[in-house]
């Protein structure tokens, strides 16, 4: 179906604008100016912002650079959500460009995991792949696969390549014609005030009085009556979950 | 790819058929900080299936802990874990327990195929890759699995 096609495309292609600016403490040579960038929502943060990186290293001497890690009005950001649940978790409402905080020191390890390399991404993005396929086809799926189909997965999201990665994607969405769909769906929800669960939410009906929670996916609030077989397959992150977001509904 | 799992000891999980079988030993009860291996550990029985309905039962897992390859065993493989406690405290635990060096990595494994990621909650592992009521989680200290 042609126009369900253009859902994978128009989920990959989704980008935030973001503002890089050096936090106030770092120490500096000269005064470093933001960075802004276009960010990939099924992206992660350490992956697409060398640049970001390079352009603060400039203005700051090498023995005060430690890890590099990023914060939003005070809440570190977990690199290993992708980039799109961070934004509707903790900045749906706020205006864009995203203005995000580099810092180089103080690395808070109680709430972020470390990430040196992108080996580290790419660890943390094909566990969560095989996590998936062991849900959705008891892992057959994934085993199946050969090691440069696994690279080809990686390479993909890592260079941003919508083609190629699919290629090999559209495997992990198939499913037995006799079935109705996959043994389960993958899917993980975050809620600002918890860590994700993948535990079920009960919602409160919003019927008769004021709606109080948004349920957001890649920034949009879909139909309550949308198959979730259709949005496992279509508005799945690359990572083969449902990323879902309960974030609290603006009061206008 | 996939090293050969070296076999740690009898089995004590119940076989799948039979229905409910009793454990042929009782869980241990992880304490929120690493026991000294020297210490005695402290047995905890575990209540029949009826009582272990109850409240406070239902928030500790039956986990059992596999050792990979050439990764030291642990004599006690079957912990009763908090369903809160993360994989990265469950990790810090083993490390803690098995004495390995600061800079000794331990991967650990769901499934034999995939790395849980450090903040996921073994509750939810459970739930949703438990199997014959409990959790059974390989680790090693190198890479087993992808």
């Amino acid at each position: 179906m042609a126009d369900d096609k253009d859902v994978l495309r128009d989920v990959w292609f989704g980008r935030i604008p973001a503002c890089f600016t050096l936090n106030q403490d770092e120490e500096t040579e000269r005064e470093a100016e933001p960075y802004y960038l276009l960010l990939p929502r099924v992206s992660y943060l350490t992956l697409v912002t060398d640049k970001v990186k390079k352009h603060f290293l400039r203005v700051m001497r090498a023995e005060d650079v430690g890890e590099m890690w990023f914060e939003y009005e005070g809440t570190p950001l977990k690199w290993h959500y992708p980039i799109g649940v961070l934004f509707d978790l903790h900045a749906s409402n706020s205006i864009l460009p995203w203005s995000i905080t580099v810092h180089f020191k103080n690395f808070p390890g109680q709430d972020l995991l470390h990430c040196m390399s992108s080996s580290v991404v790419e660890a943390h993005f094909m566990s969560s792949i095989k996590e998936a396929d062991a849900l959705k086809h008891k892992s057959q799926v994934v085993n199946d696969m050969q090691k440069k189909d696994h690279k080809q997965l990686w390479m993909g999201l890592q260079n941003d390549k919508f083609e190629q990665f699919w290629a090999m994607n559209r495997k992990l969405m198939e499913y037995p014609t006799e079935e109705a769909g996959f043994r389960y769906i993958p899917f993980r929800i975050y809620q600002v005030n918890g860590t994700h669960t993948s535990t079920p939410l009960i919602l409160e009906s919003s019927q008769g009085t004021e709606k109080r929670y948004q349920v957001v996916i890649h920034g949009i609030e879909p139909l309550m009556e949308t198959p979730l077989q259709w949005l496992s397959e279509h508005l799945s992150h690359p990572d083969n979950f449902l990323h879902i977001c309960v974030v609290p509904a603006p009061s206008d | 790819m996939n090293p050969k799992e070296v076999e740690t000891g009898r089995r004590i999980a119940s076989s799948r058929s039979g229905g409910w079988q009793p454990k042929v030993r009782p869980s241990t009860k992880m304490s929120d900080n690493a026991e000294s291996p020297n210490e005695p550990q402290k047995e905890e029985l575990h209540s029949p299936p009826e009582e272990s309905m109850a409240n406070e039962e239902k928030k500790k897992i039956d986990v059992l802990l596999k050792a990979v390859g050439d990764t030291p065993i642990m004599k006690t493989k079957k912990w009763a874990v908090d369903r809160s406690r993360t994989v990265q405290s469950l990790s810090q635990f083993i490390s803690r327990f098995l004495k390995l060096d600061a800079n000794e990595q331990l991967f650990i494994y769901v499934n034999q195929s995939f790395a849980p990621s450090p903040d996921q909650e073994v509750g939810v592992l459970f739930d949703c890759f438990g199997s014959d009521s409990k959790l059974v989680l390989h680790y090693c200290k190198s890479q087993a699995w992808g």
